[in-house]
């Protein structure tokens, strides 16, 4: 190019266009970001939030912080082949398993016999690198059916300053608003806690779809069944804050721990987007196989410690339903993870944790 | 240097299509990244289903890019532009390519460090990078977030420079990546 540039006529509304294109995707940028609305609910919030509930526990899970490793295998026993093409239910398929054993709730040391309901993670490695991965609680609703009635919750549930404990009129208040929670509460007011981990069944609570061979969709849920029978947690085991760690010990050291892997499938009209309600007893329900559980490591130690158990991570043939709850609790349970693998990464293996009040009994994390 | 040996005036066809290909993708994919780590919604979930795949799809193709840019060269630049802008737009294309080729790497890698498996559609798992590391991870998606930012401001700068070039200088620099060489400006260097 050799022509001399002139100057262009309305050099400054020329310059001026520019500008406005590149504030407004700018803007439109800070927007998706979620910065110019902070009335957005973020995984952050939510983060946020119990840890302004409850304190920073450096490295641990910022909910389901107290736990245990188990691992295992998962066989398949075909039965479920119709519902789903997912490999892990190919009859005779062996998969390896890696769990978590777990009460609620963001304090690593809380007493076991305080929390009533427990839950169970499960990560099946599929053959080609596939995963599925699931967190399931011992209770046949859950509280909420929408993230936000979640973050309700957990806002109502937040400490009052003078007493340390959450304001009753406030989770009164919060109840009242939301009578979706009514199933919950009155599971929660005649259940009883467990002697043990191996004796709970364990829901799924949200829907998920299943796919069989041919494309066709069913919606269901899932759980596992134990075989070892329900009994009562028994007055001694009070006395141990980590009973539930030293019964599992004793099991295991008698064998394998077996439950199995039920399937219920919607019938019409069943909700599919809300965990708040459950389904009848009478729908179709596939025995899919046995998870045995064989061995089991401490948390800080064991191979669950870096697994995030996102209930979206899901093999060909299963996908997440239309309930809310699960993309809330996959974006959630994300920016939990990010968090306390920042935390282990900073924090040198050798040094001692000092993070908190109960510290006494406190393992480090590495 | 090599693009200011290559006697024309306009970027190949292939180079043209790949640009504004990849603008669109590279566009969408900051926003979508942006967007899915910042609700709880359902978008969340569908949002980061595509994350994947759009990012594995822009690694693909810069890949081919290089090898594109590597075999036509550039066309030359106005040679009235000042030494600063023209030290400008080679940094900035510098930076737009590592980035393109560093942020699908490091996310791979980051997913893998982390422990989730990469699927890109049903059935379709990307290996490993690396054995699942939470300090690797940690690192990973730090650099993954704030290169983003970086990539977003670099991409805002090539399109004020690129609107400069249309608006102000109305300069034969739009039109070698738009329609082609300009009639009037072929073999202006060399």
């Amino acid at each position: 190019m050799t022509r001399k540039l002139s100057k262009p006529p309305y050099l400054f509304l020329r310059l001026g266009s520019i500008a406005v294109a590149l504030i407004i995707m700018a803007t439109a940028f800070a927007y998706v970001s979620g910065w110019l609305d902070p009335q957005r609910l973020t995984p952050d919030r939510i983060i946020n939030t119990f840890e302004a509930n409850a304190g920073i526990h450096e490295g641990y899970r910022r909910n389901h912080a107290k736990g245990i490793c188990v691992s295992g295998e998962f066989v398949s026993n075909g039965n479920a082949t119709g519902l789903s093409r997912a490999s892990v239910f190919e009859r005779g398929r062996r998969v390896p398993v890696v769990g978590r054993l777990a009460v609620p709730g963001p304090n690593p040391v809380i007493a076991d016999g305080k929390p009533l309901v427990r839950s169970f993670a499960l990560r099946f490695s599929l053959p080609g690198g596939e995963e599925w991965r699931t967190a399931m609680n011992a209770m046949p609703v859950f509280s909420v059916s929408t993230p936000q009635a979640f973050y309700e919750k957990l806002e109502a549930s937040k400490p009052d300053p003078e007493t340390g404990k959450p304001d009753p009129r406030k989770i009164a208040a919060f109840f009242a608003a939301h009578p979706e929670t009514q199933a919950f509460r009155d599971w929660a007011k005649t259940a009883q806690r467990s002697s043990s981990y191996a004796n709970l069944a364990y829901n799924s609570l949200n829907a998920f779809r299943f796919i069989d061979a041919s494309g066709n969709v069913q919606v269901v849920r899932w759980g596992l069944v134990p075989e070892a029978p329900f009994t009562p947690i028994r007055d001694a085991q009070l006395k141990n804050p980590d009973f539930l760690y030293s019964e599992l010990q004793a099991r295991l050291e008698q064998g394998p721990l077996r439950w199995h892997l039920v399937v219920t499938v919607a019938g019409p009209g069943d909700p599919t987007d809300d965990a708040t309600k459950q389904w009848p007893d009478s729908r179709r329900k596939v025995d899919s196989g046995t998870l045995t559980i064989k061995r089991m490591q401490d948390q800080e130690h064991g191979a669950c410690r870096d697994i995030n158990y996102d209930p979206l991570i899901l093999p060909e043939g299963i996908e997440g339903s239309d309930d809310p709850l699960l993309s809330a609790r996959s974006a959630t349970y994300s920016e939990s993870f990010n968090r306390r693998a920042r935390e282990q990464a900073e924090q040198p293996p050798s040094s001692a944790s000092t993070d908190d009040a109960h510290d006494d009994s406190q393992e480090t994390q590495s | 240097m090599r693009n200011s040996m290559h006697h024309q005036a306009g970027f190949s066809l292939i180079a043209r299509v790949l640009h504004w290909l990849m603008a669109l993708m590279v566009i969408t994919m900051l926003f979508v990244g942006a967007g899915m780590v910042a609700t709880v919604s359902e978008r969340h979930a569908w949002l980061l289903q595509l994350h994947k795949p759009l990012g594995i799809t822009i690694l693909l193709l810069v890949i081919v890019r290089i090898g594109v840019r590597w075999a036509h060269g550039t066309p030359p630049l106005p040679s009235d532009l000042p030494l600063w802008q023209r030290l400008a737009a080679k940094l900035s294309h510098l930076a737009l390519y590592a980035l393109m080729l560093a942020m699908p790497l490091i996310g791979w890698t980051m997913e893998s460090a982390g422990g989730y498996p990469v699927i890109l559609f049903d059935g379709v798992t990307l290996p490993a990078l690396v054995e699942a590391s939470p300090g690797l991870y940690s690192t990973l998606r730090f650099m993954h977030t704030w290169l983003a930012y970086t990539l977003f401001l670099i991409v805002q700068l090539h399109l004020a420079a690129a609107l400069f070039h249309v608006l102000v200088r109305r300069d034969s620099v739009m039109p070698s990546m738009s329609t082609g060489p300009l009639p009037g400006a072929k073999r202006s260097k060399g």
